[in-house]
């Protein structure tokens, strides 16, 4: 690096090039200038909203090869403007974090150890599993006629993590099956 | 109240210092100082469990004063109806209604109702029975008037059986003092907040109170919100911009889920489910839950298209709309009634969607043993959860009590898909629906719960579609044809958001609740739902930027009823329709268009005169005055006193929390006397007031959140950053009560209830102030209740320590206040955990499942 160069790069004389606070562009050197926004090379964005509490703060998910890139605070939103606390802030680990199952897992009976299972036969299986059940605990009606036409052998909890239409769609599978004992997180 | 919103809804929290810096007095009544408190004007330590003798105490403080808003309670509220004379007060009965029934713990609600009413008239006559509030939908099961006007009034309030008056004896002697003992807060302090509360109220001002589901987790849960209701009509704060009570729900959708009825007593837009015991056929439940006055009126509207959206070409007026197709319940079957069924082998198969019993759930090894019986149990979530996982490393694993070799149950774990991964909507806990789009595909095997509900649907149908058992036909039936795409066959939630909004007789999307049918023209998933997708346009998706739009920011998202944003708010008008005044207008009477108008959508009809009075033998809301503003009610009034629907009082009554170590200091009965108390060996309870042992459990605990983790942290613990910011589990506690335990800050505590024992890092804060309750000194103890056995950061979970002791009108447990014993060191380890635990006084009470 020649003599000139090194004394052209002193902050104080490029400072002195008006930029006297010092917080312009004589902060700046080559290495930040090839920084950028992690969104800025996203080939999309999209709207979505923070899965964690009932606040419903609105998200901006970055979409980058395929792969979600970023989620950020969406500042449209008159109830969050843009805003993200902790948990809303860590969404992205959440969908994208290497632990997260991607795969059946399946526990036979007494068995101490999962074993993997094609998600096609699990969906079988579990068919099966809700005919049988079902079949087996069916109740026409009371001891006094009254008609119940129902299974008490198979329960649901959950729902307040899925979607509006999904808890519909489930409650009217729950009762074309005559599942009554459908509960989920505002019981608790 | 029961509200931690800078930590729980922190998001949320800036609206509250806005209201700060735009010079609102922020107060914060909690038994912890959290950091709400540290960014409050005035925080109030009380005892857990002792917000109905704070709220009483306000309620009391505004009577006594002269406090109320008169021109709002006197129109807008029940104040002036005269109550049945058979009724008796907690101040005549020593803590109980008239109606107590000693050996079922029930009450036979009937002489609670309005003077003048034929029992046959109210349907509140159902619940004598001692159904236990299973089928509390809505309101018009809770009080069927023949007009809408209550058959006896005092416009003066002076008659002694007017509401006003029971008001004002019930609450004579919630005086600041007796507040301070209980509570263990000064009088001072009280006066404050009650204080303030009046000083913020009236034409020009309102005011707001926020809890957070913490205040429904108690013996009591319904009457904490009901005494919040009663201050706000009192001081004339419901309906009204900047009022309201304001409850902060802690799941993205459990507002729709409870809208769209995943729970075992409602039917979507808050129906009941079909009973037994009373509901024969279509005609029977439409007579027994239509009401003949207000919004529910049209209840056979809503419940007709509701059939017609399950059962489509199938239901038809001549087979009742297919009713009887709809399975029918006939007791208490919430999930912890379920849990003791799983236990005695009576449910054999489970299946969980996004929810961790076992952590989440009171008394969780109650839950783990239970799950262990399962024949068959499938688990959808993204991780491997302790529910997943309990027949492994479940702490009964440890203690011998469940052996995986013996243990049989078959256990599916489904990876999900996240939100990123699928479009739909989710309602927020202001009634808002907003649509979320995919961003990209799921990988591997995750797939939405949308699709697995209908893949799953699909196969099942597939399997029976030749089978001629009449219990099928339901199933057969159900219209299951949803548009699909992409390589895995995703079906359109556009097109389930569709059907809930319903369609009308030419196959267009509805725009409005009052266009439903009951002659099965129009089809309907959910009523209150209806016009989310008016004009064929998805509202939910609306997304216009806040600053492109006046601050009530109708075009972003939807909010039901009707995108309506303020409930009730006709009451931001004075009786004559006009603003109360500029400051707090809203929506007011235009008398020159003869309509309503303003900046929100106005809850009333559009025409409807303030001086509307209605004809005899009016219907529906053409039976409402105009001047009474709570619609969905069958007088049209805020209820300050329920003449039915509850099952343990018309007024809130304060008592002691199920585990307390405290008498009741106002009456002699201790407890709610119709708490839900299940019997089992596997959920003992500890000994409480001056029952013998109580001593050994000398202090109160309560279970609270942090920030940095959710629920039973299947969407926390497992991921590194929020792992690292709160990386163990810990209970907080004063230094004094380190002191008289010896306990060490950072080192181990254990604490012991009748259901185990737990260990925790001992953090000693002054933040758990101790307090002077009745005369001594008592000591809290707070839990985070987020840890189990697996994610990055792994602790004991504070739910094993918590029984399942129930509010009677809704099942929620009371994991908010509890009593224990705390002392230094970990945990005994093995089969010596339960030996500790079983060396400690407990008893079995209440009734089997």
């Amino acid at each position: 690096m020649g003599l000139t160069r090194l004394i052209s790069r002193w902050p104080v004389l490029r400072q002195l090039d008006g930029d006297p606070l010092g917080r312009g562009k004589s902060a700046r050197s080559e290495y930040t200038e090839q920084l950028h926004a992690r969104t800025a090379k996203a080939d999309h964005v999209v709207k979505s909203v923070c899965p964690y509490c009932a606040v419903g703060c609105a998200q901006l998910v970055y979409v980058e090869d395929g792969r979600v890139s970023q989620i950020e605070g969406d500042p449209d939103s008159p109830i969050s403007r843009g805003r993200l606390c902790p948990k809303g802030a860590a969404s992205k680990q959440l969908v994208t974090d290497s632990g997260r199952e991607l795969k059946v897992k399946y526990r036979r009976p007494y068995a101490t150890a999962w074993e993997e299972l094609p998600l096609e036969d699990a969906m079988e299986m579990i068919a099966e599993r809700v005919i049988h059940t079902r079949a087996e605990t069916w109740e026409d009606a009371d001891e006094h006629g009254h008609k119940l036409n129902r299974t008490m052998g198979i329960a649901t909890l959950g729902g307040a993590t899925l979607d509006n239409e999904e808890n519909y769609l489930w409650k009217k599978l729950c009762m074309g099956l005559g599942i009554v004992q459908v509960e989920n997180q505002a019981r608790i | 109240m029961g509200s931690n919103m800078a930590e729980a809804h922190p998001v949320g929290f800036q609206w509250a210092m806005e209201g700060k810096l735009a010079g609102a007095k922020l107060m914060h009544v909690d038994p912890r100082f959290t950091r709400t408190s540290a960014l409050a004007d005035l925080h109030v330590p009380i005892r857990a469990g002792t917000d109905i003798a704070f709220l009483g105490g306000i309620v009391n403080y505004i009577l006594e004063g002269e406090r109320w808003f008169d021109e709002y309670v006197k129109h807008y509220t029940n104040a002036p109806v005269i109550v049945d004379e058979r009724y008796r007060d907690t101040e005549d009965l020593d803590g109980l209604f008239s109606g107590y029934d000693e050996e079922r713990h029930v009450y036979d609600t009937s002489s609670w109702h309005y003077a003048g009413m034929e029992d046959e008239e109210t349907a509140g006559e159902r619940a004598k029975g001692g159904t236990k509030g299973e089928q509390s939908g809505h309101g018009a099961v809770s009080g069927m008037l023949s007009s809408g006007e209550p058959p006896e009034e005092d416009p003066t309030l002076q008659h002694p059986r007017c509401v006003f008056q029971l008001l004002k004896k019930h609450y004579k002697r919630y005086t600041p003092e007796r507040v301070a003992e209980i509570c263990g807060c000064t009088k001072e302090q009280f006066v404050e907040v009650a204080e303030a509360l009046c000083a913020n109220s009236g034409r020009e001002r309102t005011a707001a109170i926020v809890y957070s589901v913490g205040w429904t987790q108690h013996s009591t849960g319904v009457q904490n919100i009901r005494a919040a209701a009663i201050i706000q009509l009192l001081l004339g704060n419901i309906g009204r911009p900047g009022g309201g009570i304001v409850a902060l729900r802690g799941h993205a959708s459990i507002q729709g889920s409870t809208d769209l009825a995943t729970l075992y007593n409602i039917l979507p837009g808050y129906v009941p489910m079909p009973h037994a015991e009373i509901d024969f056929g279509l005609h029977d439940y439409l007579e027994g839950h239509k009401g003949k006055t207000g919004w529910w009126g049209h209840f056979d509207a809503y419940f007709v298209s509701l059939l017609k959206s399950f059962w489509g070409p199938a239901a038809q007026a001549g087979n009742d709309f297919c009713f009887d197709y709809l399975p029918k319940i006939n007791g208490d079957h919430s999930t912890y009634h379920t849990a003791l069924h799983m236990l005695d082998g009576k449910v054999k198969g489970f299946i969980l969607l996004g929810e961790n019993p076992a952590v989440g759930s009171a008394n969780g090894r109650l839950q783990r043993l239970a799950m262990a019986q399962l024949d068959w149990l499938v688990v959808r979530d993204f991780y491997e959860i302790e529910s997943a996982a309990f027949w492994k490393d479940a702490p009964e694993i440890e203690t011998g009590e469940i052996r995986a070799e013996d243990c049989a149950t078959e256990v599916f774990l489904l990876p999900a898909a996240s939100h990123t991964e699928k479009d739909g909507s989710f309602t927020n806990t202001q009634r808002l629906l907003q649509w979320h789009y995919r961003a990209v595909e799921p990988e591997g095997d995750r797939r939405s719960d949308l699709w697995f509900t209908y893949h799953l649907g699909k196969k099942i149908r597939e399997k029976l579609e030749e089978s001629k058992e009449p219990r099928d036909r339901p199933i057969q039936k159900l219209t299951w044809s949803y548009g699909t795409s992409g390589q895995y066959d995703e079906p359109s939630a556009d097109e389930v958001l569709r059907e809930i909004n319903g369609v009308g007789p030419d196959g267009k999307a509805l725009s409005a609740y009052k266009e439903l049918k009951a002659d099965g023209s129009t089809s309907c998933g959910c009523w209150i739902y209806c016009g989310c997708y008016a004009n064929e346009e998805n509202a939910a998706a609306k997304k216009t930027p806040r600053d492109e739009q006046p601050f009530t920011a109708a075009d972003w998202g939807w909010a039901w009823p009707a995108n309506r944003r303020i409930l009730y708010n006709r009451a931001s008008a004075d009786p004559d329709g006009k603003p109360w005044s500029e400051r707090k207008k809203l929506v007011w009477w235009d008398s020159e268009q003869g309509k309503w108008t303003g900046d929100d959508v106005p809850d009333f009809e559009e025409t409807k005169s303030p001086h509307y009075k209605p004809p005899d033998g009016a219907e529906a809301e053409d039976a409402i005055a105009g001047d009474h503003p709570f619609i969905l009610q069958a007088d049209g009034r805020g209820w300050l006193y329920v003449p039915a629907g509850l099952m343990d009082g018309p007024l809130p009554t304060y008592y002691e929390p199920h585990e307390s170590p405290f008498e009741n200091a106002l009456y002699g009965q201790r407890s709610n006397p119709v708490r839900q108390l299940l019997r089992s060996k596997e959920n003992l309870y500890n000994p409480a007031g001056d029952e013998a042992g109580s001593d050994s459990y000398p202090y109160a605990l309560t279970t609270y959140r942090l920030t940095e983790h959710h629920t039973a942290g299947g969407m926390s613990r497992t991921l590194a950053y929020l792992s690292e910011l709160q990386p163990e589990f810990f209970c907080e506690i004063s230094p004094e009560l380190a002191d008289e335990r010896g306990l060490v800050h950072g080192d181990w505590a254990t604490i012991i209830t009748a259901r185990t024992a737990i260990e925790a890092r001992v953090l000693v804060t002054d933040r758990m102030a101790p307090l002077e309750v009745q005369g001594r000194t008592m000591h809290q103890v707070g839990v985070p209740f987020h840890w189990g056995s697996r994610g990055r950061t792994t602790g004991d979970s504070a739910n094993d320590l918590l029984p399942a002791a129930l509010d009677p009108n809704v099942h929620i447990q009371e994991d908010k206040a509890a009593t224990c014993d705390i002392r230094p060191g970990r945990r005994p380890r093995g089969p010596a955990l339960r030996e500790l635990v079983e060396s400690y006084p407990r008893v079995q009470k209440g009734e089997p499942a």
